[in-house]
């Protein structure tokens, strides 16, 4: 990747014409994060895993559903890479299919967080005095108690809703092959509506600093409205923190869905995340511990290679304690 | 100090007076009552059960009722070990109603028995956690950037992407079902702790003992140390004596969200390893539909969690009473 590419997605625009090319924020980052080997392999890692699990299914013509079951449960084997489970599927093919649903409930769960998270620290900090106290307060509460309880909770809240969109769903005779769609909503929903807090936070203190310089008066003072300063002067300042948070939200909404999975309230069958192909393979790993330790792998080495990369991308960008 | 104190339980008593309104209206908001099962119930039958559980009522009256029966009303905390476990009737005159599920059984006698297993398993979660993490730690920072920091830094990377449910089932494998020193689940003996705690711990060690490090270095760093150093004090006496007290403060602050982290882990590990606590009660109350149950442990959680944030909060200003002020 040319460091013109990365400057493009983070938004830093090359200066027009034949100018000496200085070295800008975006070019110092790539070229310390090129430098950090863990970051680099990290996200290396991710990418290919994720091409892995896009790809390979159709590739090697694998389905997570084909039973075998006179072949029963098997150890890795040439055909089988990482064994076979109770009903002869192919366990390589259900860790690359869980993989798709946990890598997607990551990324969509956290651009959920992500957006609810910016828009509500920013307006909270831009606003100050009592709506930012009252906005603030709302999330130390929230805060006090934790996530997972919440997520419960509102698992069993949004089970019927969810259960009755996921039938209207399949009503739709081109949709009648999304079965378990409203569960993922739910989780999306669930997830995405407790881990925008500490979003919130970072988000609201970048704003009180940032809101004090100048060129945010200069804006108040050309008659701005308050959202087009908060959404085009503040939000695209605040994109380094709000990045390195992201990659952080990710691997750590991965692990809140696959433990809720884990208990039985999140992916249902026939769907599975890597947190139901662990629960399956934690209850039959006294006569197949491959079933277990072939998705519990995946996964660690998956959350250690995104905060790899979460760690690498805040020290390039050089982000000062990103989690308080 | 006590006002500081004072201060703080006030606080407490609208959090939780929102967190108490916002789970009751969510749970009775759900569509689908407690009675919804699979088998027809008679209107008759069901006519009687809402009345039984004050479900007939209307909304508001539930709410204000429920709200004074949770509400303490006397404080005896001596009477809280008189019975079998912990009873809050009698201490607190805290009152959690009937679970839909259990009929024979107050949610206050099933708190009474599961609560204290729990908090068991939390306590020696802790200790594992604070007992590997701290010494890990400063370890770490006293031999900063030989193999010793290495292996511990990576130690602590392997806790964090390693979760409970991944952790446990892997230490059953290899200590329950190779080795056989231990049995896979229950939870009769004392060895019976072992892999549950050490499964809950051990995250946390981790994440221990990288803020340790991270704490002992920025103090190790600091003009006294220097001083006491050229004062020919030894690296021991400077570590216990002179960098304890500041390198401590980050793993103070992080004991709140560790506790927080170590209640929802039991939430697993009592599943996994069939452990009759609270945690694995929440859960299946939650499967179940158990509303009142859901409620009282959701608010028993809430109350276990300010109260024990209050403390580290108290520590922390003693430790460092600058917080004082802010």
């Amino acid at each position: 990747m040319k460091p013109g590419v990365f400057n493009r997605l983070f938004g830093f625009r090359r200066p027009p014409g034949n100018v000496e090319i200085g070295s800008s924020l975006g070019t110092d980052a790539w070229r310390r994060l090129r430098a950090n080997r863990a970051a680099m392999a990290g996200g290396i890692f991710v990418l290919l895993l994720t091409a892995a699990c896009l790809l390979l299914p159709s590739l090697l013509n694998l389905s997570y559903s084909d039973q075998d079951l006179a072949l029963g449960s098997t150890a890795p084997s040439a055909t089988h890479w990482l064994g076979t489970d109770m009903h002869g599927r192919d366990q390589f093919a259900r860790i690359l299919y869980g993989g798709r649903i946990s890598l997607m409930i990551g990324l969509v769960a956290s651009i959920v967080s992500l957006v609810i998270g910016v828009s509500y620290g920013a307006i909270a900090g831009y606003a100050g005095g009592r709506l930012d106290r009252v906005m603030m307060r709302i999330v130390d509460i929230i805060y006090s108690l934790p996530f997972i309880i919440f997520v419960i909770l509102m698992m069993v809240f949004l089970k019927e809703p969810m259960d009755r969109l996921d039938a209207w769903l399949r009503g739709f005779s081109w949709l009648s092959n999304l079965q378990g769609a409203g569960r993922i909503l739910g989780l999306f929903a669930a997830i995405g509506a407790v881990e925008w807090l500490t979003m919130a936070r970072i988000v609201r203190g970048q704003v009180l600093s940032i809101k004090k310089m100048e060129y945010i008066e200069a804006a108040r003072c050309l008659g701005f409205s308050p959202l087009r300063i908060i959404f085009k002067h503040i939000v695209p300042n605040l994109l380094g923190p709000v990045i390195v948070f992201t990659t952080l939200t990710i691997p750590a909404v991965i692990l809140l869905e696959s433990f809720l999975s884990f208990l039985g309230l999140g992916v249902d069958a026939p769907l599975s995340s890597w947190g139901t192909l662990i629960k399956d393979g934690a209850e039959k790993m006294e006569d197949a511990p491959w079933l277990l330790i072939g998705p519990g792998s995946i996964f660690a080495l998956t959350l250690l290679s995104l905060n790899l990369l979460g760690d690498g991308l805040r020290d390039a960008l050089d982000i000062r304690s990103g989690k308080d | 100090m006590v006002r500081f104190i004072a201060r703080r339980l006030l606080e407490t008593i609208p959090v939780l007076l929102i967190i108490v309104t916002a789970a009751f209206f969510m749970i009775r908001l759900v569509p689908g009552g407690p009675f919804t099962t699979e088998r027809a119930v008679s209107p008759e039958v069901l006519k009687n059960l809402n009345a039984y559980y004050g479900l007939d009522r209307p909304l508001p009256e539930q709410y204000a009722r429920y709200l004074w029966n949770v509400c303490p009303k006397k404080f005896a905390p001596w009477r809280l070990f008189e019975g079998d476990g912990f009873d809050l009737k009698a201490s607190f005159g805290v009152d959690l109603g009937y679970s839909t599920k259990y009929t024979n059984r107050t949610i206050n006698e099933i708190v009474a028995a599961k609560l204290p297993v729990s908090l068991e398993l939390g306590g020696w979660a802790l200790l594992i956690a604070l007992g590997v993490g701290l010494p890990l730690g400063m370890l770490a920072a006293a031999r900063r950037n030989t193999w010793v920091d290495y292996t511990a830094s990576s130690f602590s990377m392997l806790g964090i992407c390693l979760p409970a449910f991944v952790m446990g089932p892997l230490l059953v494998l290899v200590f329950a079902i190779y080795l056989g020193w231990f049995a896979s689940s229950g939870w009769y003996f004392p060895s019976d702790r072992v892999l549950p705690a050490v499964t809950l711990g051990l995250v946390y060690v981790a994440y221990i003992a990288r803020l340790t490090r991270g704490g002992f270095l920025e103090v190790l760093s600091q003009d006294y140390i220097r001083t006491a150093r050229a004062k020919g004090a030894g690296e021991l006496r400077i570590m216990f004596r002179h960098a304890l007290r500041g390198g401590l403060l980050p793993v103070i602050s992080y004991l709140g969200p560790a506790i927080a982290g170590i209640i929802s882990g039991s939430f697993v590990i009592e599943t996994i390893f069939q452990i009759p606590g609270l945690g694995r009660e929440f859960v299946t109350s939650a499967f179940n539909r158990d509303q009142p149950l859901v409620l009282g442990t959701v608010l028993l959680y809430a109350v276990l969690i300010i109260g024990l944030n209050l403390v580290v909060d108290v520590m922390q200003v003693w430790l460092n009473p600058r917080l004082k002020f802010e």
